[in-house]
């Protein structure tokens, strides 16, 4: 609660978490606040540029591009959420397991950890989803698998200053097991850069989601999404500019306000920083 | 000196051999092995005529096996045949596409370096002037900005409104041959400034912040305010100074940028036609031609190996504590 607090009380979180409430609004609510049925094809109302009555203008098959937009957001959100919370949950794992076993086991994931690292993630996902199919649950579980190794650095470097710490050590006399401690002690302490680097995930996962989308291997049409959204803008560059403008924003502020957050929890959470 | 270099090669070698396992694993993916994509869809195929491409690609051997040969190909860079109808060995597919690729990625790099330090250095040194704050958001911005998306409204802009650039292509298709050398420089120049602009927008945004970083953490280090206190003139702390420390980590950096850099290639040689790996990989993936998919991960993913392996070997020259082999 503190914490949401000194959130608030900063003007760029605060609008952050303002345009992401709004969002979760409008991917829960959609139905009810979309103006028009996304998939409703009306030829009489082609590639009709903004007015009042489709105040972002109607796409190359007559449906309205603001509802569309709606519909796409709980598409983002829902796959970013899931994959983030994959990767969250992989890194914060093995991160934990590598800092506070040591040795040969973190040896073994830090090297890991290197060799996943090579691989540029767009190929990488870009192989995966060749050889599977571009469902959505298929695409966060790849976004998700792909994208940990940040974090397990992170809360590797976190537990080995915790380990240190008297009550991980009077835990231990108490014969507490590995995984005890791990999951009892150390992750819980360990929350505040979690929850950082999911907000930063939150953002890149969108990115990434979109640009799968775009490239016709991640959500696929006629289920809308900001990315596939943009294909049809690309198409229609020299007669219906704002096809290809008003996705692109969504995605750009979307992952903003997520960066942004981050970025401010990481001040909230980690004061020591600024000093 | 030379233990660091050792030791950085013994875990480069290490790492190529995991590239190998994890790049031989995916291709285990498919359900049904890796020939149901070539035989699933085609019911001409016999259950007869399977049998003899299982026979033929060895995968009726144990996985070790299967892998070490695998290997000995990979070694000679014979990667099999393209799925494709032209059916052409992969390597050769790929070896006339490497150099572009190569090609605009340095050249990004460069470009990175060369606008993104000055501007980091120039917001550390006027930290939280309007300056500092513009370049904060351009920054933030960059972080966020959806790659495709800049390339789609660049095209719109320069393209499309106003004819300036060509949008698509690395060169002119039409009276290309006829053009003197200059002119041929113009016009991939011409060509190239939208897709190296979508390429080193990010780029320059992080390199630009972190710079400005860590300007600002040795800023406040004790030998900087000793050598102030020294009466050393301003301009010799900043740039003599604090500036060698503040690069010195941007080495590691520029390694670890690599894969980001590499992938965004997918992106914008896909929409803006450049004969590239990234445009080759988008289309094997969308024809499911698997022997490039593979080629590709694996070579890119070496490739970026390589060029972190340089980068460290840049750092140990460049950073006297490991250069004079002091133990630290």
């Amino acid at each position: 609660m503190e914490i949401l607090k000194k959130l608030l009380q900063n003007k760029i979180s605060c609008l952050s978490l303002i345009v992401i409430c709004i969002l979760v609004i409008l991917a829960i609510f959609a139905p009810y606040l979309a103006p028009y049925d996304p998939f409703n094809i009306n030829v009489n109302e082609i590639l009709q540029p903004p007015s009042f009555k489709h105040p972002l203008g109607t796409d190359l098959l007559g449906r309205d591009v603001l509802s569309r937009m709606i519909y796409a957001s709980r598409i983002s959100l829902e796959v970013s959420l899931v994959a983030v919370g994959i990767s969250i949950s992989i890194g914060t794992f093995l991160g934990a397991l590598a800092g506070y076993l040591g040795g040969i086991v973190d040896q073994i994931i830090c090297r890991f950890i290197d060799i996943m690292l090579c691989f540029p993630t767009i190929f990488l996902i870009l192989a995966v989803i060749a050889y599977l199919e571009p469902s959505i649950l298929n695409i966060m579980i790849v976004i998700g698998v792909t994208s940990w190794m940040g974090v397990a650095r992170l809360v590797r470097a976190e537990i080995l200053s915790l380990k240190q710490r008297d009550f991980v050590q009077i835990a231990k006399i108490y014969g507490a097991g590995t995984l005890r401690i791990i999951f009892k002690h150390l992750i819980p302490n360990a929350l505040p850069p979690i929850l950082v680097s999911a907000s930063l995930g939150l953002g890149q996962a969108i990115l990434i989601e979109s640009a799968l989308s775009f490239l016709g291997i991640g959500v696929q049409p006629p289920t809308p999404s900001w990315g596939n959204m943009l294909i049809e803008g690309k198409e229609t560059l020299e007669v219906a500019w704002w096809l290809s403008v008003f996705p692109g924003v969504a995605i750009l502020i979307t992952v903003l306000a997520f960066t942004l957050l981050g970025e401010s929890l990481q001040e909230v959470l980690n004061p020591k920083k600024d000093k | 000196m030379i233990s660091f270099l050792l030791k950085r090669f013994l875990s480069f070698l290490i790492t190529l051999f995991g590239i190998t396992i994890i790049s031989f694993s995916i291709i285990h993916l498919a359900p049904g092995g890796p020939l149901s994509p070539l035989t699933e869809f085609n019911p001409k195929i016999s259950p007869e005529y399977r049998e003899k491409l299982v026979k033929m690609y060895g995968l009726d051997k144990p996985l070790y096996i299967q892998y070490w040969n695998w290997l000995k190909g990979v070694i000679k860079l014979d990667f099999g045949r393209s799925f494709s109808l032209d059916q052409r060995p992969v390597w050769d597919k790929i070896k006339e596409r490497l150099p572009v690729t190569i090609f605009i990625n340095v050249l990004s790099l460069i470009l990175i370096f060369l606008i993104g330090v000055p501007i980091g250095i120039y917001s550390a040194v006027k930290a939280e002037t309007l300056f500092d704050r513009a370049v904060t958001i351009i920054t933030f911005i960059g972080y966020a900005m959806p790659s495709f998306w800049l390339a789609i409204i660049l095209m719109m802009i320069f393209g499309v409104k106003l004819h300036l650039l060509p949008i698509s292509g690395l060169h002119s298709t039409i009276g290309y041959e006829q053009m003197s050398t200059l002119q041929k420089i113009w016009d991939w120049t011409k060509h190239l400034i939208c897709p190296l602009f979508v390429a080193t927008f990010g780029g320059i945004a992080g390199i630009s912040r972190y710079v400005r970083n860590s300007m600002i953490e040795v800023l406040k280090a004790d030998f900087i305010l000793f050598a102030r206190a020294k009466g050393l003139p301003e301009k010799v702390v900043i740039y003599k100074h604090a500036l060698r420390n503040a690069l010195l980590p941007l080495i590691t950096i520029l390694g670890l940028s690599l894969p980001g850099l590499i992938g965004g290639s997918v992106i914008f040689e896909t929409i803006f036609g450049i004969p590239g790996v990234g445009q080759l990989m988008w289309q094997a993936v969308m024809a499911r031609d698997y022997p490039v998919i593979m080629a590709n991960l694996f070579l890119i993913s070496i490739l970026t190996l390589l060029g972190n392996f340089l980068a460290d070997i840049g750092y140990a020259l460049a950073d006297p504590r490991i250069r004079l082999g002091d133990k630290h």
